[in-house]
């Protein structure tokens, strides 16, 4: 077998079928790890927090990425078209933050957030607020805002590829065709870096699904996301079988989003950006 | 007589880096003319300035100084999309993401022009470019050639004053060249659309061309019709760049009203006038096309012409080509037609052959 091809069967079928195995045992310890049965299956069915929560963090990944890619494509746009000899520093500004702490990030805005946190005395200062009223910090928007803030660069990416692969002939082209740039941007530049746009949808959308720390850090009880529940389950309540049966929904949810996303643009292309 | 477009004293200066020294001049004072209806060529090497002056009639780079008219309004501040003009680009510049009719439709919608009248014109278009069962391809699907029509069914749908065309056949193998040359001719016969045509091809342009206009670093050097060009070369360059040319150095010995009399190759020669004044002493060059030269053995029967020996010949099937050392050094390439059956009137390397040509088929040069 090829290096690659024994490298992807030792680090990720291998691990996923030890998962799979895991789905269909009673418990996570002898004798009850030998015991065969669906039952965990049939358990994920009848429990519907799991699905309400499962659909909520669906939600919030949706937003997210939705978010992220509305602020980063104006970012994109602009470093590519209008940038000019600039680009390469405002690049690099961009994506230096990205290289610091992933957590150290996510504790930034626990500062910016908190009850006495920078937001919040602003608030206060300027009058906006009463003392103590808005609860910024412990909430799914929280989550939303972190997150939006952690996954930027890793969206601008792509559709600044997407933007930059735009052949410049085309645009003269539209021009000389008659449009005004408003319409060269809606009727060429917007559909041909539809790629990129959608690379940023799933570079956001699969992490957010399944993510957990930044719930636990900054979301508080009304944050909790589908990604902690599997955790307690591994962690917690040390059910192994339960834990696996959710995430390989999980991952069925995420193969079925990128099935989709093949009809619409072809995976090759978002390899490509 | 109302131009489909001017220039009048255009100049286009790119400013490169920081200092002034760096700036380079792309057109130099060009004033260009061109008719209403006509297929125009700008010809010339790369980087001779005919892109940049077909990009600034596009719109896509203004002019540094001088003014540009189409149909006799000034288009300085005009944006290209509000240009009377379309283009045919080098690479195409299709739309990949569209089919080929909503790319050859696009500039009738973004006009706003009636679905029905649009769907019409465009099938229109592409029946005029010999493509209409290919609406439903991708650009990615068809052939060099193919896409080629279709950006030119793109252009053409919108009835320019002027249309653009960008060495728009440099990408082709040479077969499908030819044939879209001719094409493109009839073409522009049949739509009646002013064509300003740009290539390095020189044949290309004399094949297709009502009026060519000959540029070399930014500047015009002589326009006129294929004949002229070709037949009345104004300088040593478009001679030798339109065409295959041999050059004599020659001082002039004596010239009145309609012909001079020079020494070249150490011969004597009568050359016509070709309205440049002359004196006595003057340096000049004479340039002789090799076709209109013919061979004799020496010493033959006629007297004159220049003698040397046959250095080298290539048979290229229709005329065969003697290189001839004449006794200077200088080197002449003759072209003899191969008319006859066999090698009747063919000389061997190391011949002693004496080069004839008619009068009237020599012109003279200074610059």
């Amino acid at each position: 077998m090829a290096p690659p091809a024994l490298l992807l069967a030792v680090f990720f079928v291998l691990p996923m079928l030890i998962m799979a195995s895991f789905s269909f045992r009673l418990g996570t310890f002898a004798p009850e790890r030998y015991v065969f049965t669906t039952e965990h299956y049939w358990d994920f069915i009848s429990r519907t927090s799991f699905h309400r929560l499962l659909l909520r963090s669906i939600g919030v990944a949706f937003i997210t990425a939705g978010a992220s890619i509305v602020l980063a494509y104006p970012l994109a746009h602009f470093l590519v078209f209008r940038a000019g000899r600039m680009q390469l520093t405002l690049l690099s500004l961009l994506i230096i933050p990205a290289w610091t702490s992933y957590l150290l990030r996510i504790l930034a805005w626990k500062v910016i957030l908190g009850s006495n946190g920078l937001l919040n005395s602003f608030l206060l200062q300027a009058g906006l607020i009463q003392e103590g009223s808005a609860r910024l910090l412990y909430s799914p928007s929280a989550v939303v805002v972190t997150l939006v803030y952690v996954w930027i660069p890793f969206v601008a990416l792509p559709i600044f590829a997407a933007l930059q692969r735009i052949d410049g002939s085309v645009l003269e082209a539209a021009a000389d065709l008659g449009c005004p740039a408003w319409q060269t941007f809606l009727r060429v530049i917007f559909p041909l870096s539809l790629p990129g746009v959608a690379a940023g949808f799933l570079f956001v959308f699969i992490p957010t699904l399944g993510e957990w720390v930044t719930p636990a850090l900054v979301g508080g009880a009304r944050g909790v996301m589908y990604g902690n529940l599997i955790q307690d389950q591994f962690v917690r309540a040390l059910n192994w079988p339960m834990g696996s049966v959710m995430s390989l929904v999980m991952l069925a949810l995420m193969l079925v989003q990128l099935a989709l996303f093949s009809r619409v643009v072809r995976l090759s292309d978002l390899a490509a950006v | 007589m109302e131009f489909a477009a001017e220039l009048r004293a255009v100049c286009k200066v790119y400013a490169s880096g920081r200092q002034p020294q760096g700036a380079v001049t792309a057109v130099t004072d060009l004033d260009l003319s061109i008719r209403q209806g006509e297929f125009f060529t700008l010809l010339g090497p790369s980087g001779c300035g005919k892109t940049t002056t077909l990009r600034m009639i596009a719109g896509f780079e203004s002019p540094s100084s001088g003014e540009l008219l189409i149909q006799g309004q000034s288009m300085n501040a005009v944006p290209p999309n509000k240009r009377p003009v379309n283009t045919v680009f080098q690479n195409y510049a299709l739309f990949p993401h569209l089919t080929v009719m909503q790319n050859v439709a696009f500039g009738l919608e973004v006009a706003r022009v009636p679905r029905a009248e649009r769907d019409r014109r465009a099938a229109e278009a592409l029946e005029l470019v010999r493509l209409p069962d290919l609406g439903d391809r991708k650009p990615a699907q068809l052939s060099g050639g193919q896409q080629q029509r279709v950006a030119l069914a793109r252009a053409l749908v919108n009835r320019p004053a002027l249309l653009l065309l960008d060495e728009p056949l440099g990408a082709l193998d040479l077969k499908l060249r030819k044939e879209m040359q001719v094409e493109l001719k009839s073409l522009q016969r049949r739509v009646g659309i002013t064509f300003v045509y740009v290539t390095h091809d020189q044949e290309e342009a004399l094949t297709m061309s009502d009026r060519i206009a000959v540029m070399n670093h930014g500047r015009l050097l002589q326009m006129g019709d294929p004949v002229s060009i070709y037949e009345q070369p104004a300088t040593c360059f478009v001679a030798d760049f339109i065409g295959e040319t041999n050059f004599l150095q020659a001082v002039v010995l004596a010239a009145d009203g309609t012909q001079v009399r020079l020494r070249a190759a150490g011969c004597e020669l009568l050359v016509p006038q070709s309205g440049q004044q002359l004196s006595g002493g003057q340096a000049v060059t004479v340039a002789l096309r090799p076709e209109k030269l013919a061979l004799q053995s020496s010493p033959g029967t006629k007297g004159g012409g220049l003698t040397g020996f046959v250095q080298e010949l290539v048979f290229i099937g229709t005329d065969t080509r003697y290189v001839v050392r004449l006794e200077t050094g200088e080197m002449v390439t003759v072209r003899v037609q191969n008319a006859g059956q066999g090698s009747s009137n063919s000389w061997r390397s190391g011949d002693p052959v004496q080069v004839h040509w008619e009068q009237q088929c020599a012109r003279i040069l200074t610059a």
